[in-house]
Protein backbone atom coordinates (compact mmCIF):
# COMPACT_ATOMS: atom_id res chain seq x y z
CA UNK A 1 0.00 0.00 0.00
CA UNK A 2 1.70 3.58 -0.89
CA UNK A 3 0.88 6.36 1.20
CA UNK A 4 -0.68 9.14 -0.41
CA UNK A 5 -0.74 12.50 0.49
CA UNK A 6 -2.57 15.74 -0.66
CA UNK A 7 -1.89 19.30 1.14
CA UNK A 8 -4.28 21.24 2.81
CA UNK A 9 -5.20 24.81 1.57
CA UNK A 10 -5.25 27.36 4.10
CA UNK A 11 -7.01 30.87 3.60
CA UNK A 12 -5.27 33.01 5.90
CA UNK A 13 -6.98 36.44 6.47
CA UNK A 14 -8.19 38.77 5.15
CA UNK A 15 -9.55 39.41 8.40
CA UNK A 16 -6.85 38.11 10.81
CA UNK A 17 -5.35 40.23 13.33
CA UNK A 18 -2.16 39.23 12.68
CA UNK A 19 -2.59 40.31 8.58
CA UNK A 20 -1.66 43.34 9.25
CA UNK A 21 -4.76 44.60 7.21
CA UNK A 22 -6.26 43.51 4.81
CA UNK A 23 -4.05 40.84 3.17
CA UNK A 24 -5.79 37.98 2.18
CA UNK A 25 -2.97 35.19 1.71
CA UNK A 26 -3.53 31.81 0.27
CA UNK A 27 -1.07 28.66 2.13
CA UNK A 28 -0.58 25.85 0.89
CA UNK A 29 0.03 23.45 3.29
CA UNK A 30 2.46 19.97 3.57
CA UNK A 31 1.48 19.25 7.72
CA UNK A 32 2.85 22.18 9.02
CA UNK A 33 5.10 22.93 6.67
CA UNK A 34 4.20 26.06 3.95
CA UNK A 35 4.44 24.72 0.44
CA UNK A 36 3.22 28.03 -1.22
CA UNK A 37 1.90 31.34 -0.31
CA UNK A 38 -0.11 33.67 -2.79
CA UNK A 39 -0.87 36.84 -1.57
CA UNK A 40 -4.39 38.55 -2.64
CA UNK A 41 -4.00 42.36 -2.06
CA UNK A 42 -5.87 44.76 -3.45
CA UNK A 43 -8.98 44.66 -0.71
CA UNK A 44 -8.30 48.54 0.42
CA UNK A 45 -7.74 49.35 -3.12
CA UNK A 46 -8.84 53.42 -3.29
CA UNK A 47 -8.07 54.20 -6.83
CA UNK A 48 -5.49 56.84 -4.95
CA UNK A 49 -3.58 57.24 -8.51
CA UNK A 50 -6.98 58.08 -10.68
CA UNK A 51 -7.93 60.50 -7.79
CA UNK A 52 -4.54 62.56 -7.80
CA UNK A 53 -5.22 62.79 -11.58
CA UNK A 54 -8.10 64.51 -11.87
CA UNK A 55 -7.25 66.53 -7.98
CA UNK A 56 -4.90 69.68 -8.16
CA UNK A 57 -1.65 69.50 -6.52
CA UNK A 58 -2.86 70.88 -3.50
CA UNK A 59 -6.14 68.82 -3.26
CA UNK A 60 -3.41 65.62 -3.95
CA UNK A 61 -1.64 65.52 -0.60
CA UNK A 62 -4.18 64.24 1.68
CA UNK A 63 -3.82 60.71 -0.32
CA UNK A 64 -0.78 60.24 0.59
CA UNK A 65 -1.46 60.50 4.44
CA UNK A 66 -3.86 57.64 3.89
CA UNK A 67 -0.99 55.47 2.32
CA UNK A 68 1.17 54.20 4.76
CA UNK A 69 -1.29 55.76 7.37
CA UNK A 70 1.17 55.15 10.15
CA UNK A 71 3.88 57.91 8.97
CA UNK A 72 1.97 60.00 6.93
CA UNK A 73 4.03 63.05 6.41
CA UNK A 74 7.11 61.03 4.78
CA UNK A 75 4.90 60.52 2.30
CA UNK A 76 3.64 63.77 1.69
CA UNK A 77 7.38 64.82 1.68
CA UNK A 78 7.71 63.06 -1.36
CA UNK A 79 4.88 64.09 -3.61
CA UNK A 80 6.46 67.94 -2.11
CA UNK A 81 9.57 67.15 -3.14
CA UNK A 82 8.66 66.36 -6.58
CA UNK A 83 7.00 69.11 -7.32
CA UNK A 84 9.01 71.24 -5.82
CA UNK A 85 12.24 70.23 -8.28
CA UNK A 86 9.92 70.47 -10.79
CA UNK A 87 8.77 74.32 -10.29
CA UNK A 88 12.81 74.77 -8.99
CA UNK A 89 10.96 76.12 -5.70
CA UNK A 90 13.82 76.86 -2.80
CA UNK A 91 12.19 75.91 0.95
CA UNK A 92 12.89 77.93 3.72
CA UNK A 93 15.49 76.92 5.60
CA UNK A 94 13.03 76.72 9.09
CA UNK A 95 10.35 74.33 7.10
CA UNK A 96 13.53 72.19 5.97
CA UNK A 97 13.93 71.41 9.38
CA UNK A 98 10.39 70.90 10.79
CA UNK A 99 9.75 68.20 7.72
CA UNK A 100 12.81 66.56 8.50
CA UNK A 101 12.21 66.54 12.18
CA UNK A 102 8.63 65.46 11.52
CA UNK A 103 9.69 63.08 9.26
CA UNK A 104 11.53 61.20 11.62
CA UNK A 105 8.93 61.44 14.24
CA UNK A 106 6.76 59.61 11.54
CA UNK A 107 9.64 56.98 11.37
CA UNK A 108 9.63 56.59 15.76
CA UNK A 109 5.65 56.40 15.13
CA UNK A 110 6.31 53.27 12.03
CA UNK A 111 8.79 51.65 14.01
CA UNK A 112 7.47 51.57 17.36
CA UNK A 113 3.79 50.10 15.79
CA UNK A 114 6.11 47.68 14.06
CA UNK A 115 8.35 46.33 16.66
CA UNK A 116 5.51 45.92 19.16
CA UNK A 117 3.19 44.64 17.08
CA UNK A 118 5.69 41.71 15.62
CA UNK A 119 6.05 41.48 19.44
CA UNK A 120 2.37 40.63 20.03
CA UNK A 121 2.08 38.48 16.84
CA UNK A 122 4.97 35.56 18.16
CA UNK A 123 3.34 35.96 21.73
CA UNK A 124 4.50 39.48 23.96
CA UNK A 125 1.22 41.48 25.16
CA UNK A 126 3.28 44.28 26.93
CA UNK A 127 5.71 45.25 24.12
CA UNK A 128 2.46 47.34 22.73
CA UNK A 129 0.81 48.77 25.65
CA UNK A 130 4.55 50.28 26.21
CA UNK A 131 4.75 51.49 22.64
CA UNK A 132 1.45 53.01 21.87
CA UNK A 133 1.60 55.38 24.96
CA UNK A 134 4.66 57.04 23.10
CA UNK A 135 2.31 56.67 19.77
CA UNK A 136 0.04 58.49 21.77
CA UNK A 137 2.77 61.73 22.90
CA UNK A 138 4.12 61.44 18.83
CA UNK A 139 0.47 61.73 17.93
CA UNK A 140 0.04 64.96 19.88
CA UNK A 141 2.59 66.60 18.27
CA UNK A 142 1.07 66.20 14.49
CA UNK A 143 -1.97 66.92 16.31
CA UNK A 144 -0.54 70.65 17.69
CA UNK A 145 1.49 70.93 14.19
CA UNK A 146 -0.75 70.32 11.49
CA UNK A 147 -4.39 69.87 13.36
CA UNK A 148 -5.04 66.04 13.38
CA UNK A 149 -3.14 62.99 14.75
CA UNK A 150 -2.92 61.08 11.54
CA UNK A 151 -3.87 62.66 8.51
CA UNK A 152 -1.83 65.43 8.85
CA UNK A 153 -1.82 67.10 4.77
CA UNK A 154 1.01 69.25 6.68
CA UNK A 155 3.53 69.41 3.94
CA UNK A 156 3.53 71.99 1.10
CA UNK A 157 5.21 72.30 -2.07
CA UNK A 158 7.61 75.01 -0.75
CA UNK A 159 7.43 74.22 3.34
CA UNK A 160 4.65 73.41 5.20
CA UNK A 161 1.46 74.45 6.03
CA UNK A 162 1.71 76.73 9.37
CA UNK A 163 4.61 77.15 12.03
CA UNK A 164 4.75 75.26 15.28
CA UNK A 165 2.65 76.77 17.81
CA UNK A 166 4.73 78.35 20.56
CA UNK A 167 6.21 75.64 23.17
CA UNK A 168 5.91 72.51 20.94
CA UNK A 169 9.88 72.51 20.89
CA UNK A 170 10.29 72.53 24.40
CA UNK A 171 7.73 69.49 24.42
CA UNK A 172 9.34 67.54 21.38
CA UNK A 173 12.63 68.08 23.10
CA UNK A 174 11.28 66.60 26.26
CA UNK A 175 10.54 63.90 24.70
CA UNK A 176 13.83 63.32 23.07
CA UNK A 177 14.82 63.32 26.75
CA UNK A 178 12.89 60.01 27.65
CA UNK A 179 12.34 58.20 24.71
CA UNK A 180 15.94 56.27 24.76
CA UNK A 181 14.63 55.07 28.33
CA UNK A 182 11.63 53.89 26.65
CA UNK A 183 13.67 52.25 23.75
CA UNK A 184 15.90 50.91 26.57
CA UNK A 185 13.04 49.21 28.14
CA UNK A 186 10.93 47.61 25.31
CA UNK A 187 14.55 46.38 24.54
CA UNK A 188 14.94 44.47 27.95
CA UNK A 189 11.59 42.75 27.45
CA UNK A 190 12.73 41.81 23.61
CA UNK A 191 16.00 41.66 22.68
CA UNK A 192 17.48 38.91 25.02
CA UNK A 193 13.93 37.43 25.36
CA UNK A 194 14.08 33.82 24.58
CA UNK A 195 10.65 33.22 22.54
CA UNK A 196 11.14 36.27 20.56
CA UNK A 197 14.93 34.81 19.29
CA UNK A 198 13.58 31.31 18.94
CA UNK A 199 10.57 33.25 16.95
CA UNK A 200 12.73 35.62 14.91
CA UNK A 201 16.24 34.08 14.61
CA UNK A 202 17.34 32.37 11.51
CA UNK A 203 13.36 33.22 10.04
CA UNK A 204 12.22 34.75 6.44
CA UNK A 205 16.21 35.14 5.87
CA UNK A 206 16.85 36.92 2.69
CA UNK A 207 20.81 36.99 0.92
CA UNK A 208 22.13 40.25 -0.10
CA UNK A 209 21.41 39.50 -3.86
CA UNK A 210 17.89 38.45 -3.34
CA UNK A 211 16.99 41.56 -1.76
CA UNK A 212 18.06 43.23 -4.54
CA UNK A 213 16.92 41.22 -6.69
CA UNK A 214 13.69 41.79 -4.91
CA UNK A 215 13.30 45.13 -5.15
CA UNK A 216 13.71 45.48 -1.29
CA UNK A 217 14.77 48.75 0.41
CA UNK A 218 14.66 50.20 3.43
CA UNK A 219 15.18 48.00 6.52
CA UNK A 220 14.40 45.00 4.52
CA UNK A 221 17.63 46.00 1.94
CA UNK A 222 19.73 46.93 5.71
CA UNK A 223 18.98 43.75 7.71
CA UNK A 224 20.70 41.75 4.81
CA UNK A 225 23.58 43.72 5.13
CA UNK A 226 23.55 46.51 2.06
CA UNK A 227 23.99 49.92 3.32
CA UNK A 228 22.14 51.78 1.66
CA UNK A 229 19.69 55.17 2.63
CA UNK A 230 18.49 57.55 0.61
CA UNK A 231 18.62 60.21 3.65
CA UNK A 232 22.52 59.52 3.04
CA UNK A 233 22.80 58.81 -0.09
CA UNK A 234 20.75 61.00 -1.98
CA UNK A 235 19.92 63.53 0.78
CA UNK A 236 17.12 65.66 0.77
CA UNK A 237 16.17 68.78 2.27
CA UNK A 238 18.87 69.85 5.27
CA UNK A 239 19.56 65.58 5.43
CA UNK A 240 22.76 66.04 4.81
CA UNK A 241 23.55 68.50 7.92
CA UNK A 242 22.51 65.60 10.04
CA UNK A 243 24.57 63.52 12.05
CA UNK A 244 23.49 60.22 12.13
CA UNK A 245 24.28 56.41 11.68
CA UNK A 246 22.62 54.03 9.21
CA UNK A 247 22.65 50.67 11.47
CA UNK A 248 22.85 47.36 9.32
CA UNK A 249 22.08 43.82 9.92
CA UNK A 250 24.22 40.41 9.15
CA UNK A 251 22.25 37.80 8.51
CA UNK A 252 19.16 39.21 7.30
CA UNK A 253 16.71 37.44 9.33
CA UNK A 254 13.50 39.02 10.91
CA UNK A 255 15.71 39.23 14.04
CA UNK A 256 18.07 41.25 12.78
CA UNK A 257 15.23 43.29 10.65
CA UNK A 258 14.03 43.96 14.48
CA UNK A 259 17.44 44.84 15.79
CA UNK A 260 18.12 47.88 12.77
CA UNK A 261 14.22 49.07 13.66
CA UNK A 262 15.32 49.08 16.71
CA UNK A 263 18.74 51.43 16.73
CA UNK A 264 16.93 53.29 14.01
CA UNK A 265 14.63 55.03 16.33
CA UNK A 266 17.82 56.12 18.40
CA UNK A 267 19.12 57.65 15.32
CA UNK A 268 15.73 59.04 14.65
CA UNK A 269 15.72 60.99 18.03
CA UNK A 270 19.73 62.06 17.56
CA UNK A 271 18.31 63.73 13.97
CA UNK A 272 14.78 65.10 15.86
CA UNK A 273 17.28 66.48 18.64
CA UNK A 274 20.04 67.87 16.10
CA UNK A 275 17.05 69.81 14.05
CA UNK A 276 15.76 70.95 17.85
CA UNK A 277 19.12 72.59 18.01
CA UNK A 278 19.45 73.68 14.56
CA UNK A 279 16.16 75.28 13.18
CA UNK A 280 16.74 78.91 12.94
CA UNK A 281 13.76 81.59 12.82
CA UNK A 282 12.26 82.52 9.27
CA UNK A 283 9.74 82.22 6.72
CA UNK A 284 8.09 78.37 6.79
CA UNK A 285 6.99 77.93 3.49
CA UNK A 286 8.05 79.53 0.14
CA UNK A 287 7.38 82.96 -0.14
CA UNK A 288 6.03 82.99 -3.77
CA UNK A 289 2.40 84.33 -3.76
CA UNK A 290 1.63 81.91 -6.99
CA UNK A 291 2.97 78.85 -5.02
CA UNK A 292 1.72 79.01 -1.38
CA UNK A 293 -1.03 80.94 0.14
CA UNK A 294 -0.68 84.57 1.76
CA UNK A 295 -1.65 84.80 5.63
CA UNK A 296 -4.91 85.87 6.64
CA UNK A 297 -3.95 89.03 7.85
CA UNK A 298 -2.70 90.33 3.86
CA UNK A 299 -6.27 89.13 2.60
CA UNK A 300 -7.77 91.62 4.74
CA UNK A 301 -5.34 94.72 3.18
CA UNK A 302 -4.06 93.76 -0.17
CA UNK A 303 -5.66 92.84 -3.38
CA UNK A 304 -2.97 91.09 -4.19
CA UNK A 305 -3.18 88.79 -2.01
CA UNK A 306 -6.70 88.07 -2.19
CA UNK A 307 -6.17 87.51 -5.83
CA UNK A 308 -3.51 84.60 -5.09
CA UNK A 309 -5.90 83.40 -2.42
CA UNK A 310 -8.82 82.72 -4.99
CA UNK A 311 -6.51 81.34 -7.47
CA UNK A 312 -4.67 79.21 -5.61
CA UNK A 313 -7.92 77.43 -3.54
CA UNK A 314 -9.84 77.38 -7.09
CA UNK A 315 -7.66 76.87 -9.67
CA UNK A 316 -4.51 75.65 -7.83
CA UNK A 317 -0.75 76.31 -8.90
CA UNK A 318 0.04 75.38 -12.68
CA UNK A 319 2.95 72.74 -12.82
CA UNK A 320 5.13 73.43 -16.45
CA UNK A 321 5.57 70.47 -18.49
CA UNK A 322 7.74 67.85 -16.86
CA UNK A 323 8.23 64.05 -16.20
CA UNK A 324 10.12 62.91 -12.26
CA UNK A 325 10.69 60.28 -10.16
CA UNK A 326 11.33 61.19 -6.78
CA UNK A 327 11.91 59.05 -3.76
CA UNK A 328 12.23 59.52 -0.21
CA UNK A 329 13.26 56.90 2.53
CA UNK A 330 10.64 56.54 4.39
CA UNK A 331 10.08 53.90 7.37
CA UNK A 332 9.49 51.31 5.52
CA UNK A 333 11.78 51.73 2.41
CA UNK A 334 12.34 53.97 -0.52
CA UNK A 335 8.68 55.51 -0.92
CA UNK A 336 8.99 57.24 -4.50
CA UNK A 337 6.99 59.69 -6.87
CA UNK A 338 6.55 59.59 -10.66
CA UNK A 339 5.21 62.80 -11.58
CA UNK A 340 4.31 63.52 -15.15
CA UNK A 341 2.82 67.15 -15.38
CA UNK A 342 1.44 68.75 -18.29
CA UNK A 343 1.21 72.15 -17.77
CA UNK A 344 -2.25 72.07 -15.94
CA UNK A 345 -3.11 72.50 -12.62
CA UNK A 346 -3.52 68.68 -11.97
CA UNK A 347 -1.29 66.19 -11.92
CA UNK A 348 -1.67 64.31 -15.68
CA UNK A 349 0.07 60.82 -13.79
CA UNK A 350 0.62 60.32 -10.57
CA UNK A 351 2.46 56.55 -9.70
CA UNK A 352 3.29 55.76 -6.24
CA UNK A 353 6.34 53.98 -5.96
CA UNK A 354 5.03 51.72 -2.48
CA UNK A 355 7.89 50.14 -0.55
CA UNK A 356 5.70 47.40 1.19
CA UNK A 357 4.30 46.33 -2.71
CA UNK A 358 7.75 44.93 -3.37
CA UNK A 359 8.21 43.24 -0.12
CA UNK A 360 4.47 41.62 0.06
CA UNK A 361 5.63 40.23 -3.27
CA UNK A 362 8.40 38.43 -1.49
CA UNK A 363 6.33 36.48 0.18
CA UNK A 364 6.36 33.08 -1.43
CA UNK A 365 9.72 33.03 -1.45
CA UNK A 366 10.14 33.98 2.18
CA UNK A 367 7.98 31.52 3.62
CA UNK A 368 8.35 28.42 1.43
CA UNK A 369 9.87 25.26 3.86
CA UNK A 370 9.11 27.53 7.00
CA UNK A 371 6.13 26.27 9.15
CA UNK A 372 2.46 28.19 9.41
CA UNK A 373 3.28 29.47 12.54
CA UNK A 374 5.93 31.43 11.19
CA UNK A 375 3.50 33.66 8.56
CA UNK A 376 2.91 35.86 11.40
CA UNK A 377 6.39 36.85 12.65
CA UNK A 378 7.48 36.71 8.49
CA UNK A 379 4.82 38.93 8.02
CA UNK A 380 5.04 40.95 10.58
CA UNK A 381 8.93 41.76 9.80
CA UNK A 382 7.82 42.92 6.64
CA UNK A 383 6.47 45.61 8.18
CA UNK A 384 3.38 46.01 5.79
CA UNK A 385 0.68 48.62 5.90
CA UNK A 386 -2.11 48.38 3.30
CA UNK A 387 -2.74 51.24 2.98
CA UNK A 388 0.39 51.72 0.36
CA UNK A 389 0.14 48.57 -1.08
CA UNK A 390 -3.21 48.82 -1.91
CA UNK A 391 -3.54 52.34 -2.82
CA UNK B 1 26.60 65.29 -12.39
CA UNK B 2 29.97 64.48 -14.34
CA UNK B 3 29.66 61.14 -13.72
CA UNK B 4 26.32 60.78 -14.71
CA UNK B 5 27.25 62.62 -18.41
CA UNK B 6 30.35 59.99 -18.78
CA UNK B 7 27.26 57.15 -17.58
CA UNK B 8 25.52 58.71 -20.50
CA UNK B 9 27.71 58.51 -22.86
CA UNK B 10 29.11 55.45 -22.11
CA UNK B 11 25.16 53.70 -22.36
CA UNK B 12 25.09 55.66 -25.67
CA UNK B 13 28.26 54.21 -26.85
CA UNK B 14 27.82 50.47 -26.19
CA UNK B 15 23.73 49.99 -27.08
CA UNK B 16 23.89 53.04 -30.02
CA UNK B 17 21.14 51.44 -32.32
CA UNK B 18 19.45 50.28 -29.12
CA UNK B 19 18.82 53.74 -27.61
CA UNK B 20 16.89 56.17 -29.68
CA UNK B 21 17.39 58.94 -27.68
CA UNK B 22 18.80 60.33 -24.31
CA UNK B 23 18.58 62.83 -21.86
CA UNK B 24 19.63 64.14 -18.32
CA UNK B 25 16.89 65.55 -16.10
CA UNK B 26 16.50 66.28 -12.65
CA UNK B 27 19.71 64.21 -11.67
CA UNK B 28 18.61 61.08 -13.38
CA UNK B 29 19.26 59.40 -16.83
CA UNK B 30 16.07 59.28 -19.12
CA UNK B 31 16.13 56.37 -22.13
CA UNK B 32 14.03 56.16 -25.41
CA UNK B 33 13.96 52.87 -26.71
CA UNK B 34 12.21 50.97 -28.96
CA UNK B 35 9.55 48.00 -27.10
CA UNK B 36 11.80 44.97 -29.03
CA UNK B 37 14.74 46.09 -27.18
CA UNK B 38 14.08 46.38 -23.94
CA UNK B 39 15.47 42.60 -22.72
CA UNK B 40 18.30 43.55 -23.87
CA UNK B 41 18.81 46.99 -22.65
CA UNK B 42 18.07 45.96 -19.30
CA UNK B 43 19.87 43.10 -19.07
CA UNK B 44 22.77 45.30 -20.40
CA UNK B 45 22.41 48.36 -17.77
CA UNK B 46 21.59 45.47 -15.15
CA UNK B 47 25.12 43.32 -15.48
CA UNK B 48 27.72 45.89 -17.21
CA UNK B 49 30.93 46.60 -14.67
CA UNK B 50 29.75 50.75 -15.57
CA UNK B 51 26.21 51.14 -15.04
CA UNK B 52 25.44 47.79 -12.10
CA UNK B 53 21.58 48.88 -12.36
CA UNK B 54 20.97 45.67 -9.71
CA UNK B 55 17.47 47.22 -8.35
CA UNK B 56 14.21 47.19 -10.61
CA UNK B 57 12.42 50.30 -8.93
CA UNK B 58 9.07 50.04 -10.69
CA UNK B 59 7.05 49.50 -13.66
CA UNK B 60 4.58 51.90 -14.61
CA UNK B 61 2.76 52.57 -17.84
CA UNK B 62 1.33 56.11 -18.81
CA UNK B 63 -1.80 56.70 -21.24
CA UNK B 64 -1.99 58.90 -23.73
CA UNK B 65 -5.13 58.49 -25.74
CA UNK B 66 -4.32 60.82 -28.48
CA UNK B 67 -1.25 59.51 -29.71
CA UNK B 68 -1.16 56.75 -31.81
CA UNK B 69 0.91 54.68 -30.11
CA UNK B 70 -1.13 55.04 -27.21
CA UNK B 71 0.54 53.71 -23.96
CA UNK B 72 4.38 54.70 -22.56
CA UNK B 73 5.68 51.75 -20.47
CA UNK B 74 8.40 53.56 -18.32
CA UNK B 75 10.72 51.03 -16.25
CA UNK B 76 12.87 52.82 -13.05
CA UNK B 77 16.21 51.40 -12.57
CA UNK B 78 18.94 52.36 -9.53
CA UNK B 79 22.45 51.55 -9.08
CA UNK B 80 23.68 51.51 -5.47
CA UNK B 81 27.18 51.23 -6.27
CA UNK B 82 27.04 54.54 -8.82
CA UNK B 83 24.11 56.08 -6.83
CA UNK B 84 22.28 56.72 -10.16
CA UNK B 85 18.90 56.04 -11.35
CA UNK B 86 17.83 55.39 -14.96
CA UNK B 87 14.32 55.94 -16.65
CA UNK B 88 14.01 53.47 -19.81
CA UNK B 89 11.39 54.55 -21.98
CA UNK B 90 9.11 52.94 -25.52
CA UNK B 91 5.81 53.57 -26.50
CA UNK B 92 3.39 50.96 -27.84
CA UNK B 93 -0.28 50.73 -29.25
CA UNK B 94 -3.01 49.37 -27.90
CA UNK B 95 -3.19 45.19 -28.12
CA UNK B 96 0.38 45.13 -28.01
CA UNK B 97 2.03 42.63 -26.16
CA UNK B 98 5.83 43.86 -24.30
CA UNK B 99 7.87 41.42 -23.01
CA UNK B 100 8.17 40.37 -19.54
CA UNK B 101 11.15 40.89 -17.11
CA UNK B 102 10.03 37.97 -14.67
CA UNK B 103 13.68 36.39 -15.71
CA UNK B 104 15.65 38.74 -15.11
CA UNK B 105 13.87 40.61 -11.86
CA UNK B 106 11.96 38.51 -10.02
CA UNK B 107 9.85 41.47 -8.65
CA UNK B 108 9.02 42.63 -12.29
CA UNK B 109 6.09 39.54 -11.50
CA UNK B 110 3.75 41.88 -9.55
CA UNK B 111 4.89 45.07 -11.15
CA UNK B 112 3.93 44.13 -14.43
CA UNK B 113 0.59 42.25 -12.96
CA UNK B 114 -0.09 45.52 -12.27
CA UNK B 115 0.45 47.71 -15.40
CA UNK B 116 -1.71 44.64 -17.03
CA UNK B 117 -4.95 45.59 -14.30
CA UNK B 118 -4.29 49.24 -14.62
CA UNK B 119 -4.03 49.32 -18.44
CA UNK B 120 -4.77 46.03 -19.75
CA UNK B 121 -1.41 45.86 -21.23
CA UNK B 122 -0.25 42.32 -21.89
CA UNK B 123 3.35 40.56 -20.94
CA UNK B 124 4.70 38.04 -23.17
CA UNK B 125 6.15 35.11 -21.03
CA UNK B 126 4.43 36.53 -17.81
CA UNK B 127 3.93 33.49 -15.46
CA UNK B 128 1.17 34.29 -13.58
CA UNK B 129 -0.67 37.32 -15.48
CA UNK B 130 -3.64 37.85 -12.97
CA UNK B 131 -5.19 41.20 -11.68
CA UNK B 132 -3.72 42.01 -8.52
CA UNK B 133 -5.51 45.34 -7.05
CA UNK B 134 -8.91 45.49 -8.56
CA UNK B 135 -12.02 43.26 -7.22
CA UNK B 136 -12.61 40.18 -7.97
CA UNK B 137 -14.07 39.58 -11.60
CA UNK B 138 -13.62 43.53 -12.12
CA UNK B 139 -13.91 44.68 -15.49
CA UNK B 140 -12.00 47.34 -17.77
CA UNK B 141 -8.99 49.36 -16.99
CA UNK B 142 -9.06 52.20 -14.53
CA UNK B 143 -5.71 54.28 -15.06
CA UNK B 144 -6.92 53.98 -18.35
CA UNK B 145 -7.80 57.97 -19.18
CA UNK B 146 -11.32 56.81 -20.60
CA UNK B 147 -12.48 55.09 -17.51
CA UNK B 148 -14.67 57.18 -15.39
CA UNK B 149 -13.25 58.27 -12.23
CA UNK B 150 -16.83 57.00 -10.36
CA UNK B 151 -16.46 53.98 -12.12
CA UNK B 152 -19.06 51.30 -13.37
CA UNK B 153 -20.29 49.47 -10.05
CA UNK B 154 -20.99 49.91 -6.57
CA UNK B 155 -21.54 47.18 -3.90
CA UNK B 156 -23.36 47.33 -1.08
CA UNK B 157 -25.16 44.86 1.22
CA UNK B 158 -28.65 43.98 0.43
CA UNK B 159 -30.74 43.23 3.35
CA UNK B 160 -33.57 41.04 0.98
CA UNK B 161 -31.07 38.88 -0.81
CA UNK B 162 -28.90 38.75 2.57
CA UNK B 163 -25.46 39.31 0.55
CA UNK B 164 -23.33 41.98 -0.77
CA UNK B 165 -24.14 42.78 -4.45
CA UNK B 166 -23.06 44.77 -7.17
CA UNK B 167 -25.33 47.40 -9.02
CA UNK B 168 -24.70 49.93 -11.62
CA UNK B 169 -23.09 53.38 -9.64
CA UNK B 170 -25.86 55.51 -9.47
CA UNK B 171 -25.39 59.12 -8.57
CA UNK B 172 -27.41 62.13 -6.96
CA UNK B 173 -25.31 64.33 -8.55
CA UNK B 174 -22.44 63.91 -11.33
CA UNK B 175 -18.71 63.95 -10.46
CA UNK B 176 -18.37 68.14 -11.34
CA UNK B 177 -15.11 68.41 -12.85
CA UNK B 178 -15.12 72.87 -12.75
CA UNK B 179 -13.61 74.94 -15.12
CA UNK B 180 -11.01 77.41 -13.11
CA UNK B 181 -8.86 79.02 -16.35
CA UNK B 182 -8.21 82.01 -15.99
CA UNK B 183 -10.87 84.71 -17.02
CA UNK B 184 -7.70 86.77 -18.75
CA UNK B 185 -7.33 83.85 -21.11
CA UNK B 186 -10.92 82.77 -21.70
CA UNK B 187 -12.89 80.00 -20.43
CA UNK B 188 -13.11 77.24 -22.65
CA UNK B 189 -16.90 78.46 -23.56
CA UNK B 190 -15.79 81.06 -24.32
CA UNK B 191 -13.26 80.30 -26.37
CA UNK B 192 -15.50 78.03 -28.20
CA UNK B 193 -17.87 80.54 -29.15
CA UNK B 194 -15.22 83.17 -30.66
CA UNK B 195 -14.09 80.53 -32.18
CA UNK B 196 -17.57 79.93 -34.31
Amino acid sequence: MTKQTKTLNLNFGPQHPAAHGVLRLILELDGEVVEKADPHIGLLHRGTEKLIENKTYAQAVPYFDRLDYVAPMNQEHAFALAIEKILKIEVPIRAQFIRVMFCEIGRILSHILNITTQALDVGALTPSLWGFEERETLMTFYERVSGSRLHANYFRAGGVHQDMPRGLDADIFDFTKKFPKIIDDLESLLTENRIFKQRNVDIGVVSKQDALDYSFSGVMLRGSNVPWDLRKSQPYDCYDQMDFKIPVGKNGDCYDRYLCRVEEMRESVKIINQCLQKMPKGPIKSTDGKISPPPKKELKESMEALIHHFKLFTEGYRVEKDEIYTAVEAPKGEFGVYLISDGSSKPYKCKIRAPGFSHLQAMDYLIKGHMLADVPAVLGSLDIVFGEIDR
Amino acid sequence: MESLINLEKKINSELTTKINSSKIKHGQIYLLIDSDDIIDVILFLKTNENTKLRQLIDITAVDFPEREQRFRIVYLLLSHEFNTRVLIEFDISEGEKIPSLTKIFPSANWMEREVFDMYGIDFKDHPDLRRILTDYGFEGYPLRKDFPITGHNEVRYSEESKKVIYEPVKLEQNYRNFDYESPWEGTKYIKNQTKE
